[in-house]
């Protein structure tokens, strides 16, 4: 287990590395300056600022300059927010996109899990059309369709709940993005989780265990649920990947001060360093999910041996 | 035509060698299979008649793209003054946009899935094929491509090289073909154990003839039903990047610059919301049920 681990890590630093140097060297070959205003800087003052943000120097030096940088968790600073380091802004931003994150994923599982064993255990019967009809739903509709339409009708017509803001992560702030960002996991876990069921359901051990008279529950939570979760537990990392990109927009919606609004900022005004140092936390946190996932595997599957 | 739907199911070749006679009369029965498939069916006249309308309405509508009606600014939809749909801030007709709107959304989803449809099968087909070392460094690759926030280096892109139609074709199918590529290598693992790639390779024929002529031909069940799967995820990726101000830019639209703008207009203009909106989530709603369709026409196990 522990080499494993150990193995993995091994595997997440090159990974890390390739998509430090590509964002690196995409940015730097990206035309115009980061400091291309509105207005033409006299060229002393480029000069200066150039100097300033040590782009005077070859690029080998600035690579080595930002990998130095980011091992000691400095993204640099920003180009267009003048008085912030990256690193100030994704830790400003972390907290409030990891609220809203960490809730989605909460609410996708609470909520699909027990539908897809629903839909599974009455399987064609009108309550399993009903699921899957609106786990389709969830799939199809984008959440920058579904959170517009939601804060039209909770926030501005009923006025049940405000239409935006974050107020410190109220609770009446955070329904909203919140339901908006988890829809789309809720279906795609009750998918999941319906199919995986009903494969698990058809096996012959669980004959077995009805046949042993087994109450209908006890067949599902003490036999079937944790062979059925295995596939939905391999989903997580793709889940979180995602509700990290939905969170983008549903930021940009609601108006919420989190990484993602920053990061859509900063793409539009081409602040390279603020692109480039949230494309890399991010995948530095995507990464290290997908690690605590494959860990969380082993614990459930015990078929599965890491040496 | 291959049985076989998943990679993981790949290193089964107990399959019969007689299917491979049988690939006309897949495509039929398969064909006849979907047609007893009502909301694939329904899905797929849909699509049918919204591709048609995209394509040939904004010739028939009275307003162009662009095009100001001075008389109406932010109109509800009436057939006064032809606005169906209604008119935008600006005066422009929303149905005009929204059919020009789906022009774009639906290019990218031909383009950017072709672009992913022929780098995934060459590189699925290439690492299958030759498998021991090369497949085990190019998937490795996959495996380090896969961990990566695609939506971000898409966005990244974008950034670098300016927002331009072209480069999100290329952009969003250079994301979109790590599933396609290990769909096609277990397809192909399996299938170049066959005898007939035996024969062919007896007979001297050169790698690249057997991977066109005999693997790929005959890995394209699977294959179908991922591409269906792919453009609703393609047509997504297009919206979210444009809603957010970094996909297809003025004076071209697409349905998530519309929906965009709607969503910003909402309470004086719910319509311009509602209509692009809807179109977007019709076409991905039956993309969806046409892919599940054809999934359960081509699986074998349902055969």
């Amino acid at each position: 287990m522990l080499s494993y681990i150990i193995k993995r890590i091994g595997q997440a630093i090159p990974t890390l590395l390739i998509v430090i140097t590509v964002s690196f060297f995409l940015m730097r070959l990206a035309p115009g300056g980061p400091f291309d205003g509105e207005r033409q800087l006299p060229p002393e003052i480029e000069a200066n600022l150039m100097a300033a943000y040590h782009m005077d120097e070859p690029l080998w030096q600035q690579y080595v300059r930002y990998l130095d940088g980011i091992a000691h968790g400095d993204f640099g600073p920003s180009f267009k927010y003048k008085d912030f380091s990256v690193t100030d802004l994704i830790w400003q931003g972390f907290p409030v996109s990891l609220t809203l994150g960490a809730w989605a994923m909460l609410v996708a599982l609470i909520i699909g899990l027990p539908l897809g064993i629903i839909a599974a255990i009455k399987r064609n019967s009108a309550v399993d059309y009903l699921v899957m009809g609106i786990a389709l739903g969830g799939i199809a509709v984008p959440s920058f369709v579904i959170a517009p339409i939601l804060a039209l009708v909770f926030g501005v017509i009923l006025a049940w709940l405000p239409a935006g803001g974050w107020h410190d992560g109220a609770l009446p702030n955070l329904v909203m993005p919140v339901a908006a960002l988890a829809l789309a996991q809720i279906a795609a876990i009750a998918r999941l989780m319906r199919a995986s069921m009903i494969e698990v359901l058809g096996s012959q051990y669980i004959r077995t265990a009805r046949a042993k008279g087994l109450t209908p529950t006890e067949v599902i939570l003490r036999h079937a649920l944790r062979p059925a979760l295995l596939p939905v537990l391999s989903y997580l990392g793709p889940a979180i990947a995602a509700i990290v990109t939905g969170s983008v927009v549903i930021e940009q919606i609601f108006g919420l001060p989190g990484i993602g609004r920053y990061f859509v900022q900063g793409a539009l005004n081409r602040d390279y360093t603020l692109v480039m140092g949230v494309v890399v936390f991010y995948a530095i946190l995507i990464i290290v999910m997908n690690l605590i996932v494959d860990l969380l595997y082993s614990v459930l599957d015990p078929q599965i041996r890491y040496d | 035509m291959s049985t076989h739907t998943t990679p993981s199911a790949g290193t089964d070749v107990s399959a019969a060698s007689d299917e491979f006679q049988a690939g006309d009369s897949l495509a039929v029965e398969a064909w006849r299979r979907l047609r007893q498939n009502k909301a694939a069916m329904t899905s797929l006249v849909l699509l049918i008649v919204l591709t048609i309308a995209c394509v040939c309405g904004p010739w028939l509508l009275p307003w162009g793209l662009d095009e100001v009606d001075w008389n109406s600014f932010m109109t509800a939809p009436s057939s006064e003054g032809a606005h169906y749909f209604g008119t935008d801030a600006n005066g422009r007709d929303l149905l005009a946009r929204t059919l020009y709107g789906g022009r774009i959304s639906l290019s990218v989803a031909l383009v950017a899935t072709i672009v992913s449809l022929v780098i995934g099968v060459l590189y699925g087909a290439v690492a299958g094929y030759f498998g021991g070392r090369i497949d085990n460094l190019m998937m490795r690759f996959v495996d380090i491509m896969f961990s990566l926030p695609f939506m971000f280096m898409v966005i990244l892109l974008m950034v670098v090289f300016g927002r331009n139609i072209l480069l999100i074709y290329a952009a969003i199918g250079a994301v979109e073909w790590l599933d396609m590529a290990r769909i096609v290598r277990g397809q192909v693992l399996s299938l170049k154990r066959k005898e007939y790639v035996e024969a062919a390779k007896a007979l001297g024929v050169k790698d690249s003839k057997i991977v066109t002529r005999h693997l790929i031909p005959n890995a394209i069940g699977p294959v179908i039903v991922y591409v269906t799967l792919t453009v609703p995820k393609v047509i997504l990726l297009e919206s979210f990047l444009s809603f957010l101000g970094l996909g297809v830019q003025e004076p071209l639209t697409s349905w998530g610059v519309l929906i965009s703008e709607g969503q910003q207009m909402m309470e004086s203009a719910p319509w311009m919301l509602i209509f692009p909106s809807v179109f977007l989530a019709v076409t991905l709603f039956c993309l969806n049920f046409l892919g599940d369709g054809l999934r359960d026409a081509l699986d074998p196990k349902t055969r």
